[in-house]
């Protein structure tokens, strides 16, 4: 048989599982927790440069700066670039098939300095733009994770 | 005192979208073997060997043990270097680290990947954040968009525009016999081609690809004596910039403007436009063959549309970009930053065959990882100081 015809095989890793669990800390806790409670988004202030992050983490990577004053944010933002993902891929956090499309932006909250990414409703694609005016819609459910929070959705504000 | 470093040497494998006739072993063995016999050395000569790749797209952990037989490290110091898209290029940094210690004359550097063996964005997904980061998370190819959004609408570019690199690469592609994707496309073929996440369509973004690279750093005390056309490393330059996605600034390359602007003071490049007579950029994507020349400082923010339209970065212009085809023809992750050396040197040395640009004297090779970091390197064909 010459070396274009061969059968060339391969071998497929099973059905194979690895479950993680990581530790989400303890400003990334409070954060989860307010917004499981509460429906309210924290963002932390850095005491050398003033910067408020979200979500809440223990050092200003820039300052290499401690972080300890948390700061309530708005749950309405700006919209600073986004875009809609329409080709499927599989999701290493479920091994489901991620369902498009979806809307993926980074918005500034109102409050903070960085932006916070998130799923945006994109039901009216024509609304969804850069400086759009954005307001989370939470989970009816809250479990204590970034789903609690559903999308962002396009708000006249 | 540092040696002085150069590159003697480069072996590639030809490209693909998958290489069943060989496991990855193989693969790094053929990149291996061409490098040997491009410096004309053997496995003996060589005293350091740096090998890398993004494990998670094989989950194969132990690269540095596995790869044994391929890359010629049997009972020889080996080192396995991984930093995401950036692999490559941290390899060849590291290259070049290491001979210029004094340490070690000759460091065989190996990139490799085989991107058929997993669904390669979700690898990416891997790579960032469990909490924060993955709920959204869509790989390079998301977060490149979310970049390209924001530069479209800072400077009015269009998709045509960025349409224009691809045609570019593409061409050049056709003359390279190692590069993935050989055949030419039209901005009509790129504008009409499937949208993969607004606005970047499938002709915009990179393949991905099995494929491997061998490039052979050496000492000026040795350098000389394997080959008349050392390619001189004159300065590297990296930068990381964030944890979290969230932090990013998608508004220009942050990273590679400030590693440029150190590159350029290192090596009193002053105009680089002018100065530099090829550029490998890792452009894993259209638009980051627009706003990245930008944040190299090749021209100003948003005019780099000009500079391409007008041919500057052409075979024929003042400053070609990817005579080999770059990234958006040839994608085998872990050895696309090598890739970009290696055509640099082979460019210097004159050895680029049917996409030889004359008489290159410095030239630049550059890295892009995970999203928004990067590394950059300047080469010159004279001895640095």
């Amino acid at each position: 048989m010459s070396e274009k015809e061969m059968e060339l095989l391969t071998k497929g890793s099973g059905e194979a599982e690895q479950p993680f669990r990581y530790s989400v800390g303890r400003w990334g806790s409070k954060f989860l927790i307010e917004l499981r409670d509460h429906k309210k988004l924290l963002g932390i202030r850095c005491p050398k440069c003033q910067k408020v992050y979200v979500p809440p983490r223990q050092v200003c990577s820039p300052c290499f700066q401690r972080m300890e004053e948390l700061v309530e944010l708005s749950d309405k933002g700006t919209l600073m670039a986004f875009t809609i993902i329409r080709f499927s891929f599989i999701d290493p956090e479920t091994g489901i098939t991620r369902p498009v499309p979806y809307g993926y932006g980074f918005i500034k909250l109102d409050g903070c300095d960085n932006s916070f990414q998130h799923f945006i409703n994109i039901e009216d694609e024509s609304k969804v733009k850069i400086g759009a005016r954005v307001q989370a819609v939470f989970s009816e459910e809250r479990k204590g994770n970034l789903m609690d929070i559903k999308y962002f959705e396009m708000i006249d504000d | 005192m540092a040696k002085r470093v150069a590159i003697v040497g480069t072996g590639q494998t030809y490209h693909k979208s998958k290489r069943l006739d060989v496991n990855g072993v193989e693969l790094i063995h053929e990149a291996v073997a061409r490098a040997l016999e491009d410096t004309e050395l053997t496995r003996d000569d060589i005293d350091l060997v740096i090998i890398g790749n993004m494990d998670h797209f094989e989950g194969i952990n132990y690269v540095d043990m596995w790869s044994i037989d391929g890359s010629g490290g049997f009972m020889k110091p080996t080192i396995k270097l991984t930093t995401g898209g950036t692999t490559g290029s941290t390899l060849a940094i590291a290259g070049y680290h290491m001979v210029a210690s004094g340490l070690f004359n000759k460091a065989l550097v190996i990139g490799w990947e085989k991107n058929s063996e997993s669904d390669t964005t979700a690898a990416i997904n891997t790579a960032f954040d469990p909490i924060w980061d993955r709920l959204t998370f869509a790989g390079a190819i998301g977060a490149l968009a979310v970049e390209a959004s924001a530069y479209m609408d800072d400077y009015g570019i269009t998709e045509r525009d960025a349409a224009r690199v691809v045609v570019r690469d593409r061409k050049n592609a056709c003359n390279n016999p190692y590069a993935h994707l050989r055949k030419e496309v039209t901005i009509e073929e790129v504008l009409s081609s499937p949208m993969l996440c607004d606005p970047v369509k499938l002709l915009d973004m990179c393949p991905r690809s099995d494929g491997a690279c061998a490039v052979i750093f050496a000492s000026e005390d040795v350098a000389e004596k394997i080959t008349d056309t050392p390619v001189w490393i004159w300065g590297t330059a990296n930068r990381h910039l964030y944890s979290y996605i969230n932090d990013v600034n998608f508004h220009g390359l942050q990273s590679l403007k400030n590693a440029s602007m150190e590159l350029y003071q290192k090596c009193g490049i002053k105009e680089p436009l002018k100065e530099i007579d090829v550029i490998e950029l890792y452009q894993p994507y259209s638009f980051g063959g627009l706003l990245w020349l930008e944040s190299m400082g090749l021209c100003k923010e948003g005019e780099a549309p000009k500079l391409v339209w007008d041919g500057v970065t052409d075979m024929d212009g003042e400053l070609p970009v990817n005579p080999s085809g770059g990234v958006i023809a040839t994608n085998p992750i872990g050895a696309t930053g090598l890739i970009r050396c290696a055509e640099v040197a082979r460019q210097m040395m004159g050895k680029a065959g049917e996409h030889q640009v004359p008489n290159v004297k410095i030239a630049i090779s550059t890295g892009f990882g995970g999203c928004m970091w990067s590394d950059i390197l300047l080469y010159g064909k004279d001895k640095p100081y």
